[in-house]
């Protein structure tokens, strides 16, 4: 399992690594068309052939990696924090706190978020550049996307609450913030670490989701979710098989994310 | 050595058989959802569409290949001079598939049907030409006259569209007249048509059409699977195909795929001029000059488009008629060529400059804008992408934004809150009386400025005259040239901004004997009644 972990490590961080070096290896701009050569095959000039409008794909799949994996770890923090604020706040208070914060999340939960994140996505401003919605498609995901966590923390920060050596340190008159800053945050790390790595797939799947919906990452910048949707088409799979690498790679990665994280860390 | 005579007498008979066609077999193609209605007066999607073409008795047909008016349950017919009615001499002998008798009393039964407002029926609201009823005054049992409020510009064309059903049946609109009859339903899985036993339609040698036993229609929204199915054989025709699905089974079986040419469906984007939009005044500016309009569409590569987007199964648009409507189109038309030299001098006209690499206009705002479009249609997303990087050549900064379409229809019919827009036209009516609600400057589908109290520009206020004497004349030269002129202003103007007409594409088996595809819907099977099945064993495509 260890050289299973160390191989996955590597693996993320060569991927990290080629897609922040993409202005480097890329050999064209993402967005350049090459019209005369649209769906090419792999060649010299394009590794991983063309997509539909002539655009190189090896360039694309490095760009549309960045975007992936810089954006998804972005939106996991901002979910964490969230999380954080919503279930460690309500399980320190308890009582009533507690059931109206984790009934808002039960709420959260059972909303349908796929449409939720339409709504609010067809409610945007509509001149935004790309960049931007590169941005706010992960922030939408970051704020939509605490609920399942905040109800981990709860229970976790609910267990340290009861737990003897607060009540010793509250006894001996350590002032509740104090108490919150030295004994129960530094407790709730290894919590708090497994939920924000748990995040950064689901995320990446989410915004692939959106993508492959036509609703992701404006046009021309790639990103994994945009990368997905030539794969629509399945028929096309038997003879073009090089469309696949998007996808071999979002497989890879995620899967990586999954054996770092050890079992004893997801269930801590 | 004994077998070979009958190998032979086989051979020869399978290779008759083969040549001919023959009568029997069952032709299987998809409708991609359920049908909404098999009333066939109240058809309003396209699987209902498909059952009433191929049950339906109708009094004259639009030839699909010619695109002419042809005799059917009317053996002849005459339009009034004043335009407002029309008589039938209708066909005798003629029976409903159960057996009851057909007569001018169905005809009118058909027609105070039709024209019923509960109804809701798309095909009557094609005969409202006025307020006040519609009479239909039966002179003998072959014989009827139907008189409209206002004359009605097209009129018999439009019966290719009323299906007539049985004033005395006791099955009603299950009765068919058509080569059909709806055998079978089962919802989400297939509907069953058969043969009509009492058709009224023979062959040239006497023999009763159609030659196919049923029609098998199985409802399948998924395109990839009817692709994938219709390569096992499991299925016959399809009737529209994706340019990207054409291409791949051509590779394969290039026999089987049509590419008819230009179809009636164009694709084009427009900006909004609408004077209430939530957009800022600059941009509305803009929006609302010619010339900027012109340049914008100057500066699109239209041939790469269809080349790229379609892999050349799509022409370059000119105006809002494909060459693919014999009579209406306008030859003199041709689409803009790409010139953005051109462009960015007809934008210096109007005061526009370029600032290092980017367009500002004369105040010094930088020119961009958004278009949207509807997510999941790839072709148009692709057309937007590439529209961004050819107007990002004259340095216009383009946005493109897909949405749901529940979203975008908001944004267009509604709040008008969006900058530009590219979505399509699907054309199922030659007439262009049947785009009234798109060029009145008053209609709600005119989408550019649509409902506006009278028109806001000399070129708006010139087409409504324009369409409105079209509609109001009887006088096809008359007609076909005022709509000529409406077409040249569009053009001229730039109210929309033409890209592509998409070419017909289809697939049909090399078991169908007889297919002959065209351009206008429904171009595979128009002529159902003369397909029929070879003695085909290979069933593999």
């Amino acid at each position: 399992m260890r050289r299973v972990r160390q191989f996955a490590w590597l693996l993320l961080a060569l991927t990290v690594l080629a897609s922040l070096g993409a202005g480097v290896w890329a050999p064209a701009d993402y967005a350049m068309q090459f019209r005369e050569v649209p769906n090419s095959p792999p060649s010299h000039q394009h590794l991983l052939g063309t997509d539909e409008l002539g655009r190189d794909r090896f360039s694309r799949v490095l760009y549309g990696t960045r975007i992936s994996l810089l954006m998804a770890p972005a939106a996991a923090l901002l979910s964490t924090l969230l999380a954080t604020l919503v279930g460690g706040v309500a399980g320190y208070l308890g009582g009533w706190w507690a059931r109206a914060a984790m009934g808002a999340t039960d709420l959260f939960l059972s909303m349908p978020w796929l449409f939720l994140l339409l709504v609010v996505r067809a409610m945007m401003p509509l001149n935004v550049a790309p960049v931007t919605s590169v941005a706010v498609t992960f922030l939408l995901l970051g704020l939509l996307g605490w609920a399942g966590s905040a109800r981990v923390l709860c229970a976790g920060v609910r267990s340290l609450h009861d737990s003897d050596f607060v009540l010793q340190a509250r006894a001996s008159g350590l002032h509740e913030l104090r108490l919150l800053a030295i004994q129960v945050l530094p407790n709730l790390k290894p919590v708090l670490l497994a939920q924000f790595w748990i995040s950064i797939p689901v995320f990446i799947i989410s915004e692939a989701n959106l993508g492959i919906l036509g609703l992701g990452v404006s046009e021309p910048l790639p990103s994994w979710g945009s990368l997905l949707r030539e794969m629509e088409s399945f028929t096309s799979f038997g003879f073009e098989a090089w469309k696949l690498a998007p996808l071999v790679l979002l497989v890879l990665v995620v899967s990586s994310f999954q054996i770092i994280l050890s079992q004893e860390e997801v269930y801590a | 050595m004994k077998r070979r005579p009958l190998a032979l007498f086989l051979f020869i008979l399978l290779s008759l058989a083969a040549a001919l066609g023959q009568s029997g077999g069952e032709l299987k193609f998809y409708v991609h959802s359920d049908p909404k209605t098999f009333d066939p007066l109240a058809v309003a999607d396209d699987a209902s569409e498909t059952i009433r073409y191929l049950t339906g008795g109708v009094l004259l047909r639009v030839n699909r290949r010619t695109q002419q008016a042809e005799p059917e349950l009317a053996t002849s017919w005459t339009i009034a001079r004043d335009g407002r009615s029309i008589t039938f001499n209708l066909r005798q002998q003629v029976y409903y598939s159960d057996g009851s008798p057909f007569s001018a009393e169905d005809v009118a039964y058909t027609m105070q049907r039709l024209m019923d407002p509960g109804l809701h029926s798309p095909t009557g609201d094609a005969f409202r030409s006025g307020s006040g009823a519609v009479h239909s005054h039966v002179d003998s049992p072959t014989r009827i006259t139907i008189t409209f409020p206002a004359p009605v510009a097209g009129l018999d064309k439009l019966f290719d569209q009323v299906a007539i059903v049985s004033s005395r049946s006791a099955n009603k609109e299950r009765a068919a007249l058509g080569p059909f009859y709806v055998a079978d339903y089962k919802p989400d899985s297939y509907v069953l048509l058969k043969r009509n036993p009492n058709y009224w339609r023979r062959d040239a040698a006497g023999r009763q059409l159609p030659y196919l036993e049923s029609v098998r229609l199985g409802i399948q929204p998924n395109r990839d699977i009817e692709m994938m199915n219709f390569r096992r054989g499991e299925i016959d025709l399809i009737n529209w195909l994706d340019s990207e699905y054409f291409d791949r089974l051509a590779l394969q079986s290039p026999a089987l795929v049509h590419d008819a040419g230009p179809g009636l469906d164009s694709e084009q984007m427009w900006f909004n001029q609408a004077p209430n939009a939530p957009i800022p005044a600059y941009k509305r500016q803009w929006f609302r000059s010619t010339n900027f309009r012109r340049a914008v569409s100057q500066a699109v590569n239209r041939a790469d488009l269809s080349r790229v987007v379609y892999g050349g199964h799509a022409q370059p648009a000119a105006g809002p008629i494909s060459p693919a409507n014999q009579f209406w189109f306008n030859s003199k038309l041709h689409a803009p060529s790409y010139d953005p030299t051109g462009a960015l001098r007809l934008l210096q006209q109007e005061g526009f400059r370029l600032q290092g690499t980017s367009l500002v206009d004369r105040e010094g705002h930088g020119v961009e804008f958004s278009i949207i479009t509807n997510a999941g249609n790839k072709s148009r997303e692709r057309m937007a992408t590439m529209m961004q990087q050819d107007l990002g050549k004259i340095g216009i900064s383009v946005h493109v934004v897909t949405l749901d379409f529940a979203s975008l229809l908001e944004r267009i019919t509604e709040s008008y809150n969006y900058e530009g827009a590219l979505l399509g036209m699907a054309n199922t009516d030659l007439d262009p009386n049947a785009q009234m609600n798109l060029w009145l400057s008053s209609a709600e589908n005119h989408q550019w400025n649509p409902k506006q109290k009278s028109p806001e520009t000399a070129w708006e206020a010139e087409i409504d005259r324009l369409m409105r004497e079209q509609a109001a004349s009887l006088d096809p030269a008359k007609r076909k040239a005022c709509f000529d002129r409406v077409q040249e202003i569009a053009v001229e103007q730039q109210p929309f901004i033409y890209l592509v007409y998409k070419n017909a594409l289809s697939a049909v088996s090399a078991t169908v004997a007889n297919a002959s595809p065209v351009v206008l819907r429904p171009q595979t099977y128009w002529n159902i009644e003369t397909l029929s099945m070879r003695l085909q064993t290979a069933s593999k495509h």
